[in-house]
């Protein structure tokens, strides 16, 4: 049974490594190859849409997501430093694939993070918005996932959606000192970048320098402030990052289809050339073998 | 002459003393900023004067206010444009920052023109509202009942 084996695989004829496909072969393959065409360029079209419209959407969430982050900005909110503080790392991604680096980037980022802020000393807890970024970090760093969320990417993302993960995650009762929300900052329909927001404590917010500045505010109105500032923040992550997978999506089914036409090219090609070849081995038996009668 | 010479020479360095003083600059215009998630109806505009509905009380920000942060409730915002006509909004919930710099970043998490309200349907809510309250069971329901009448009598209250 080996030899047999054994001689089915090493093949006699040296220099050749395969046999000729026959035309059966190629058209079987042919057929395959151009479906799968068909359904990157659809893929592609409803993309476009898609992208088209969280594009739109985005104009005004940019400007709400720059007005949340404003405080911070010009207050200059640090948390204080060289104090074991707990972090919170907040990864947006989606559930569907097919749309280029978009989910390994954030997954990238987050470990990067991850592995500075432990080798710093520092806990960390991560939360992801996606299902493709929890089968990318489940497998190394499963224990530092706090909460996971699914069915995010197919409709676009709402407010609603944006307060629904601050309040779980609100619930789930980690005392995060600071953090960050990490997503792909939409740049033009072909860049993106991946980029963090910083997110801080209701102590942090309180005890830090500048906030002295502020008057009349009482830890009530401080935490409403706080919890409506993360869903802010959360919100225009979401709105940037499903702008980013649109257009990531756009370009990877497009250059599948482009990539698709070329195989069914050189396909076509091999397969005349084939037909061919059949044709003129027909013609050249019959011909020897009528030569052979007469 | 030498006068004038020393003077013009002088004049640059006064206007840099000048702007030393006033370092928070643009204390004499506001940067207003208001936005709800999905439209944005002022982007760093400068206006006169802006009247919020907050949780401690209604108060008016012009130019130049104590920096602050404060939480919205439902009611009335008034715009004071700087050329006098005045834009009043409904707003549901949100939040106000006043910056250092005379920045005012007003967000809202839903906000429209006052005009686009209905107050039969407003009013119809707020009954509706009022009745689930008899019928709240525990805590939390009898809050967002509440939130709802709130809300609903602000909307009637700001059409009449």
């Amino acid at each position: 049974m080996f030899a047999r084996t054994s001689a089915l695989v090493f093949l006699p004829q040296c220099g050749q490594v395969r046999n000729m496909a026959t035309l059966k072969d190629i058209t079987i393959r042919l057929k395959s190859i151009k479906n799968i065409q068909k359904i990157t360029k659809s893929m592609k079209m409803v993309a476009a849409a898609k992208y088209a419209r969280a594009e739109r959407q985005l104009k005004p969430a940019r400007v709400y997501g720059n007005g949340a982050v404003a405080l911070y900005e010009k207050a200059e909110i640090k948390a204080p430093e060289g104090v074991a503080n707990k972090h919170l790392l907040i990864g947006v991604s989606s559930d569907r694939g097919l749309c280029g680096a978009v989910h390994s980037n954030v997954a990238k980022a987050i470990k990067a993070k991850i592995a500075t802020l432990t080798g710093e000393g520092k806990e960390v807890m991560v939360v992801n918005v996606g299902d493709k970024l929890r089968n990318i970090l489940q497998r190394t760093h499963s224990n530092y996932l706090l909460l996971s969320c699914k069915e995010v990417g197919r409709k676009p993302p709402t407010f609603t959606d944006a307060s629904i993960v601050a309040t779980e995650l609100l619930n789930m009762g980690f005392e995060f000192d600071q953090g960050a929300v990490i997503y792909n900052r939409f740049r033009s329909v072909i860049s993106y970048k991946t980029d963090e927001k910083p997110i801080f404590s209701i102590d942090t917010v309180a005890n830090s320098e500048n906030m002295g500045i502020y008057d009349d505010i009482d830890a009530d109105v401080l935490r409403n402030y706080q919890e409506f500032a993360l869903v802010n923040i959360i919100y225009f992550g979401l709105k940037e990052s499903t702008t980013s997978e649109q257009s990531a999506r756009m370009t990877a089914m497009d250059s599948a289809s482009k990539n698709a036409s070329e195989m069914i090219d050189k396909l076509t090609l091999t397969f005349n050339r084939t037909r061919q070849a059949v044709i003129t081995k027909e013609l050249i038996e019959i011909i020897s073998g009528a030569a052979a009668l007469t | 002459m030498m006068a004038a010479r020393f003077l013009r020479r002088s004049i640059p360095v006064l206007r840099q003393a000048r702007c030393y003083a006033d370092a928070p600059s643009g204390s004499s215009q506001m940067s207003f900023t208001f936005a709800s998630p999905t439209q944005v109806y002022f982007k760093e505009a400068s206006v006169k004067q802006v009247d919020v509905p907050t949780l401690t009380g209604a108060f008016g920000i012009l130019p130049a206010h104590v920096p602050t942060l404060q939480v919205l409730r439902p009611g009335v915002v008034t715009v004071f444009n700087d050329d006098g006509s005045a834009a009043k909004f409904f707003v549901s919930s949100g939040s106000i920052t006043v910056n250092a710099d005379s920045s005012v970043q007003l967000l809202a998490e839903e906000a429209f023109p006052l005009d686009q309200l209905d107050v039969a349907a407003a009013k119809a809510n707020l009954e509706k509202a009022q009745s689930e309250m008899a019928s709240a069971s525990d805590e939390a329901a009898r809050a967002e009942v509440q939130i709802n009448i709130d809300a609903n009598e602000a909307i009637v209250k700001a059409l009449e």
